[in-house]
């Protein structure tokens, strides 16, 4: 069941010159901006990849047609769990077209993602004391 | 694909992952990248944050001639500090028409630096007043451009009406160990700032 799939009458906007670099960003999702899943994709939130995507039995979700950009980031999150800046970083695309890709991988459950420490907390003392050392180690 | 090994795998240490990050603040050409160049491997990040701040309606196509927004680059930096604990290093965009970015990368942060120049330090007010108002710790870098020296911290924090917790560190963005000091002056703030908040001082009964 896709998401986005009642975006389709509009999906196939063009825009024009004008639109500059713009354009290749927001063809690649379509002209969306915003995903369901947004407000969970903090910058420093991990992204991790669900088995079913490591097994490479992508064939068969037909779901999700997946693109060079999904594909990469699924590469990228197989080495280890990436943040979100750093897979907009590594793969040279804006954040917002990112978080819209991994919107795609959510709903396709190909990926899950672990929130960093809520913001209205502070990370505990243990963790603050150890980053300390562990920047006096550097 | 070995099935049979399900406690290895990529998204099995996942539950031992801290993701932590500092901003990096301050006015125009203060060493904001040069300082998280001297501690981390640098990455140039890309946002067009502009386009849902301006809240127009994705599917709206009136609205399509407004998605000419430029992108904005910010400084992203990495520090692995062990095995599943991060810090990353946000520089915030200079210019004050990118505001309403701070708010996405102040959230969660568990500090800032605020960087200043001497000879420009009514550069950082703007950084000083948000970081206070959110009560997110954070400490003052002052870049040492020629001249920096022979400004004590304790004029820079008169002129900055800075409380007396909040450190004010004499810096050079260029070099590593003074950019570990500044950083570890914000996490020894925001630590003490933690234990204050869990043991309140005794109110008058
Ligand atoms: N003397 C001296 N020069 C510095 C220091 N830190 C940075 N610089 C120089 O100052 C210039 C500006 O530094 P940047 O790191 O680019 O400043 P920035 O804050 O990232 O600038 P914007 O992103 O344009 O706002 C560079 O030429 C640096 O080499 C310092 O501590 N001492
Ligand atoms: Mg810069």
């Amino acid at each position: 069941m896709p998401a986005h799939g009642d975006r389709g009458a509009n999906g196939g906007q063009w825009y024009d010159d004008e639109a500059g670099p713009v354009v290749r960003p927001y063809a690649m999702t379509r002209g969306r901006t915003r995903s369901a899943a947004e407000d969970k994709l903090d910058l420093i939130a991990l992204v991790v990849i669900e088995p079913r995507a490591v097994n490479g039995d992508l064939e068969g979700s037909s779901e999700l047609a997946l693109a060079p950009e999904h594909q990469h980031i699924i590469e990228l999150c197989m080495v280890e769990p990436m943040s979100v800046a750093e897979l907009a970083a590594d793969t040279n695309l804006p954040v917002g077209v990112v978080r819209v890709l991994l919107g795609d991988l959510l709903d396709a459950e190909l990926v899950r993602v672990r929130r960093p420490v809520p913001p209205a907390q502070l990370p505990d003392e243990r963790i603050l004391r150890e980053v300390i050392n562990g920047l006096r180690a550097l | 694909m070995d099935f049979g090994r399900s406690e290895t795998g990529p998204a099995n240490s996942e539950q031992d992952l801290v993701a932590l990050k500092i901003l990096i603040a301050g006015g125009f050409g203060v060493g904001k990248t040069t300082l998280v160049g001297a501690v981390s491997e640098i990455r140039p990040l890309r946002t067009e944050e502009a386009l849902s701040a301006a809240g127009r309606p994705v599917d709206d196509t009136t609205g399509v001639e407004q998605k000419k927004t430029t992108t904005v680059a910010m400084d992203f930096g990495r520090i692995t500090l062990r095995e599943g604990l991060v810090l990353y290093l946000f520089g915030t965009p200079g210019q004050d028409r990118f505001w309403f970015l701070w708010d996405e990368l102040a959230t969660g942060a568990l500090g800032a630096v605020v960087l200043a120049d001497t000879r420009r330090l009514e550069d950082c007010f703007a950084a000083v007043d948000y970081f206070e108002r959110r009560g997110i710790p954070f400490a003052v870098g002052v870049n040492c451009f020629e001249g920096a020296r022979t400004f004590p911290p304790q004029a820079v924090r008169d002129a900055l009406d800075l409380s007396d917790s909040v450190p004010v560190v004499l810096c050079d963005a260029r070099d590593r160990e003074s950019t570990k000091e500044v950083l570890i002056s914000v996490v020894e703030h925001a630590l003490e700032a933690s234990v204050r908040r869990r043991t309140p001082e005794p109110s008058a009964p």
